[in-house]
């Protein structure tokens, strides 16, 4: 299992690299929506700073159903998903390895972004493990989450439209966990602020990658 | 086919009618005992109304249907107890469900205005609330992309076990949140002092009668999905049944046939290739 984990994330990892789709797309567009956040609140500095944690998360979402369905397209066509039934490839493996590579994505996404809010907006990082924890933990329960959904609309005709509906309530945990370990974490706060957080992101990442594990090959039969 | 037999039952169709009007029976009494019978409550006046609905209303939708939902999607999705019934019956909770879900919202937004002076306040129970509606919502409209009913029931219940797992991430979430939600009124310890006796029966009341509204709406909706499955299937094989029948000259002589057979193959002598056609 871990070494077709390997081989599906090296996959996907390939193609990105040689077709730069997340970096020349979903990371401007991430940065174009902090910039309209930005727009949003005025001019004022101290609206985007309270602001700020929630306005990452909240970009970082919406660049991640980017993501997940580049993850989703890059098999949609050539009878790709038929091939990889085919190859023997352990399904466990081939939703840890999306999961990674979408995870792996997303963490430059979150770098990228959160040189940008400190920049733009003026947010000054006063305990950085928080964020680093908050980014790690968020970052496998999007990609995780947003696998499973992404190979359950992969068949979809509409999937465009679908998908962001299906995955964002569901990903809304998340969001919450990861603003309010942000808030902490620009406010100064103690590790003691964030444990509760850290402990759900913990339960959403460990139900989301155990259902993948188990269900993702039944899914594939669906589509 | 047991589907079939189901809907076309005498049986179940008389228990359906028998829980519509015993639903309609208890409601019509909950609304008289609600509005007229009880008196209005000391501090929040006839506001205390809402109570014999709201609750009954949140108790069918959050608990009952999308629990029976939940529990159908993992029956159809376990080998052994596959059957499209179980698709059918989560359908028709999660349908019947999210219309209750609804009227929890609004019924809690009317007694929110007056009482904290807003209609939407985002404390734990009403956002999760919200956010279970979300969910369920793109589970029905997962459902309207079309596909086989099989594909489509395999994905359905997926797509409910998922949302459903997410539930108790979203409700501790939120809970951490915020909360300023009044604690349960029936569930709690001291039950007497909080609710007065012919209150806690309207109470009471108003719980079954939604119960049995919720049953009603449940056995109709299947009926109508049995039915819909029933003709989406039929309307194949009735197409393809016509289809085969097209070239057909009844043996006897028909007014409608003899006029039809120049305009169908001008040329052709209809006579003699009818009994070829009548055998295959």
């Amino acid at each position: 299992m871990w070494r077709d984990t390997l081989l599906m994330a090296g996959k996907d990892l390939r193609i990105e690299a040689r077709s730069r789709v997340a970096l020349s797309q979903v990371a401007p567009f991430g940065i174009v929506a902090l910039v309209l956040f930005a727009f949003a609140l005025g001019p004022d500095r101290a609206p985007m700073v309270k602001g700020a944690p929630g306005l990452f998360w909240v970009a970082m979402l919406f660049s991640s159903v980017l993501a997940i369905q580049r993850s989703v397209s890059v098999e949609s066509t050539d009878g790709a998903r038929d091939g990889l039934r085919l190859s023997g490839l352990d399904p466990a493996g081939q939703f840890l390895g999306k999961t990674l590579s979408v995870a792996a994505q997303l963490l430059v996404l979150e770098l990228v972004l959160g040189v940008g809010v400190v920049l733009l907006y003026g947010a000054s990082i006063q305990t950085f493990w928080l964020i680093a924890v908050s980014c790690l933990l968020g970052t496998i329960g999007l990609a995780a989450a947003g696998t499973l959904y992404g190979a359950l609309s992969a068949g979809l005709r509409i999937k465009e439209t679908l998908l962001p509906f299906l995955l964002l309530p569901v990903v809304a945990p998340v969001l919450l966990a990861g603003t309010r370990m942000w808030q902490a974490a620009l406010s100064g706060g103690t590790p003691a602020n964030g444990t509760p957080w850290f402990h759900l992101l913990i339960a959403f990442d460990a139900v989301y990658l155990a259902l993948g594990v188990v269900v993702y090959g039944p899914i594939q039969e669906t589509a | 086919m047991t589907t079939k037999t189901i809907v076309q039952s005498p049986r179940v169709i008389w228990t359906t009618r028998i829980i519509g009007l015993l639903a309609l029976v208890g409601t019509g009494l909950t609304v008289w005992l609600g509005l007229w019978v009880t008196p209005p409550d000391q501090t929040q006046g006839d506001l205390v109304r809402l109570v014999y609905i709201h609750p009954g209303v949140a108790w069918v939708a959050l608990y009952l249907a999308f629990g029976l939902a939940a529990g159908c999607s993992l029956l159809y999705l376990w080998p052994r107890t596959r059957s499209l019934f179980w698709d059918r019956l989560a359908a028709a909770s999660v349908e019947v469900g999210v219309v209750f879900n609804v009227c929890t919202l609004i019924s809690g937004s009317i007694w929110g205005k007056p009482t904290w002076g807003v209609w939407w306040a985002w404390d734990a129970r009403l956002t999760s609330t919200a956010v279970l509606l979300v969910l369920f919502l793109g589970y029905l409209a997962l459902r309207r992309v079309p596909a086989e009913p099989e594909v489509r029931a395999r994905r359905s219940a997926f797509a409910a076990l998922f949302a459903v797992v997410d539930v108790p991430i979203v409700h501790f979430s939120v809970v951490w949140w915020k909360t300023l939600h009044q604690g349960a009124t029936v569930l709690n310890a001291n039950l007497s002092p909080t609710i007065h006796g012919s209150m806690a029966w309207t109470l009471l009341l108003g719980f079954v009668a939604l119960t049995l509204a919720f049953v009603w709406m449940l056995l109709v909706r299947y009926r109508i999905g049995a039915l819909e499955d029933y003709l989406g299937s039929g309307e194949l094989d009735m197409a393809l049944l016509e289809r085969q029948s097209e070239g057909v000259v009844p043996p006897a002589p028909d007014l409608k046939a003899e006029a039809l057979a120049p305009v169908d193959d001008a040329g052709a002598a209809p006579g003699p290739r009818a009994p070829a056609e009548v055998t295959r």
